[in-house]
């Protein structure tokens, strides 16, 4: 499975992919002491995104993320990359600050393509996603 | 990107190592964005306190202030987690205080007018039209845009401060003509006579339509609104709607027509809001255990007419024993509200005012919330009722005069 990306920033990565169906703001969703998901109710509950790569169909949240990247980063609890459908400015000025991958706008879907555990491998300069194996 | 030999020099070191990397940084988001150039701001506004920053970030800003940096143009701070006056008696934590008062001497050093407030568009700096800058946070950029008609895109603290130092920003996004057209239309048929109906209308519009571009324009309003009621409009479009700019036929300046607001497109949807939308959404928020015992007026932080109001309101009453009630302003505000005697009828009414801090940013709010076991939160603001789940409060929206009846009496309608 081949996802084009639109736009994108970083390295090239790979890691367990989480997928979500809802959007993300590192300040009301995550834990910046553990790295889970923590909102109550929030489709990832209890979801640990540390060295993960995450796919957020949106992003959400104001100006404070953009500090929150870099602290999740230096606490070694950041993921690997974010893979956004839609994002907004502050999600990649914290993403470019904290040199964490970062991509936006997709195709195909990632839905019903790529699910939470499959080894995926984010490559910026090839504005491209990849499987490269399933979940076991 | 393109480059000017100013910013070639930049690049090359000429203005010192702390300015080469925040253009270089800059670089890197305006690449991300297709930005084609640079655009030279007049005025910066940064996030920066040791809530949002923890240890890693005051660690980089101490370097990046002992490489030098200055910031090439006025820059000021947002609202900030601690008012140290107020510090212990909230049970906010020494150790953390200490790295705040670090944090805030670093960042003067570094010539950044720490200002504390997200009303800086209110009560510090007035962009004109056309004007470019790096604000953040997103209450003062949607301000901006749409009521000054200068041009911000949401700056992060990491971005502003580098806009700060530079001098300049990447031009995308609401820099650009082609982002600032209205995509749809919202006419406004609804009473909106108190601050919290304006929230309650900015999260109607914001939630259904959550994108950074998505630019709605009202119309067809019976008035001229008032400065905070645009505020509390703004502040929750940008909050429930990641939104960024609105229009407001007849009222802001690149809205003299429908027609120009649009800039010749057709409106993706029109919508209407009645006063029967407004009282929906009041009626929408669960009042949970019943806990009334929090009334907070914070996220923006007051205006000097706001104080005034409220002033009004709780004069001759006192909050609930066993009630808190806060009210968050800058020391500017705070200062004349004081001479005029508003903060006077305020404190002696029981109400504690909170300087330069947004309720939601407090250093150690959760632990304040499990504390005093408080459950509900209730507010004026729908931006704050929006932004504070995080710490488990269950928020409820209420009218400016329902919330000091709420503080007073304890008791939740």
């Amino acid at each position: 499975v081949k996802i084009a990306v639109e736009r994108a920033y970083g390295d090239a990565v790979e890691g367990e992919a989480v997928v979500s169906e809802e959007g993300f703001s590192p300040r009301y969703d995550l834990d910046r002491w553990s790295g889970t998901i923590t909102k109550p109710g929030h489709k990832l509950e209890g979801t640990s995104l540390k060295d993960k790569i995450c796919f957020f169909p949106t992003a959400k949240g104001g100006i404070a993320a953009g500090w929150a990247f870099y602290d999740i980063k230096w606490k070694k609890i950041a993921p690997k990359a974010f893979v956004f459908g839609v994002t907004n400015p502050v999600m990649v000025q914290g993403a470019v600050f904290a040199g964490i991958t970062i991509t936006e706008g997709w195709a195909p879907h990632p839905r019903g393509l790529i699910e939470t555990g499959d080894w995926v491998r984010v490559d910026p300069a090839g504005k491209l996603v990849e499987v490269l194996r399933r979940r076991q | 990107v393109e480059l000017q030999p100013e910013e070639r020099a930049i690049l090359g070191g000429e203005r010192g190592e702390a300015a080469r990397r925040a253009l270089e940084y800059q670089v890197k988001v305006g690449e991300f964005w297709g930005a084609k150039r640079f655009v030279p701001v007049t005025n910066a506004h940064m996030m920066g306190d040791i809530e949002v920053m923890g240890d890693g970030g005051l660690q980089w800003l101490k370097d990046t202030a002992a490489l030098g940096a200055r910031c090439a143009v006025g820059t000021t701070t947002n609202a900030r987690c601690f008012d140290f006056a107020h510090c212990e008696e909230l049970g906010q934590d020494a150790g953390e205080a200490a790295k705040e008062r670090e944090l805030i001497a670093c960042l003067r050093r570094m010539d950044v007018v720490t200002t504390d407030t997200c009303i800086n568009y209110q009560t510090v700096y007035q962009p004109h039209l056309g004007e470019h800058v790096a604000w953040g946070d997103t209450g003062t950029v949607i301000y901006a845009n749409s009521v000054f008609g200068a041009r911000s895109n949401f700056e992060s603290g990491p971005a502003a401060l580098a806009a700060a130092i530079t001098g300049r920003t990447p031009e995308y996004g609401f820099h650009l003509d082609a982002h600032r057209r209205g995509s749809f239309t919202v006419e406004l048929q609804a009473t909106l006579d108190d601050l919290a109906d304006w929230g309650a209308l900015g999260k109607l519009v914001g939630e259904p339509h959550q994108s950074y571009f998505s630019v709605p324009v009202f119309h067809g309003y019976r008035r001229s609104p008032a400065a905070d009621e645009l505020k509390h409009l703004g502040a929750a479009l940008a909050s429930y709607g990641s939104m960024g700019m609105f229009h407001f036929v007849g009222v802001t300046p690149e809205a003299p027509s429908l027609d120009a607001a649009l800039g010749g497109r057709s409106p993706a949807e029109r919508i209407v809001i009645t006063d029967a939308d407004i009282e929906r959404a009041y009626a929408g928020y669960r009042l949970g255990d019943g806990d009334a015992r929090l009334v907070v007026f914070s996220g923006p932080q007051q205006s000097l007419f706001e104080m005034k109001q409220l002033a009004a309101l709780f004069d001759g009453r006192k909050v609930k024993a066993g009630s808190r009630c806060f009210a968050t302003t800058n020391g500017a505000v705070l200062a004349q509200a004081r001479a005029l005697g508003y903060a006077g009828t305020l404190e002696a009414a029981g109400v504690t005012l909170l300087e330069g801090v947004c309720f939601y940013i407090l250093q150690n709010l959760s632990p304040m919330r499990v504390a005093n076991g408080w459950t509900n939160l209730v507010s004026n603001s729908a931006k704050i009722v929006n932004i504070i789940g995080a710490h488990r409060f269950n928020t409820i929206l209420r009218r400016t005069r329902d919330c000091v009846d709420i503080a007073c009496t304890g008791v939740l309608k």
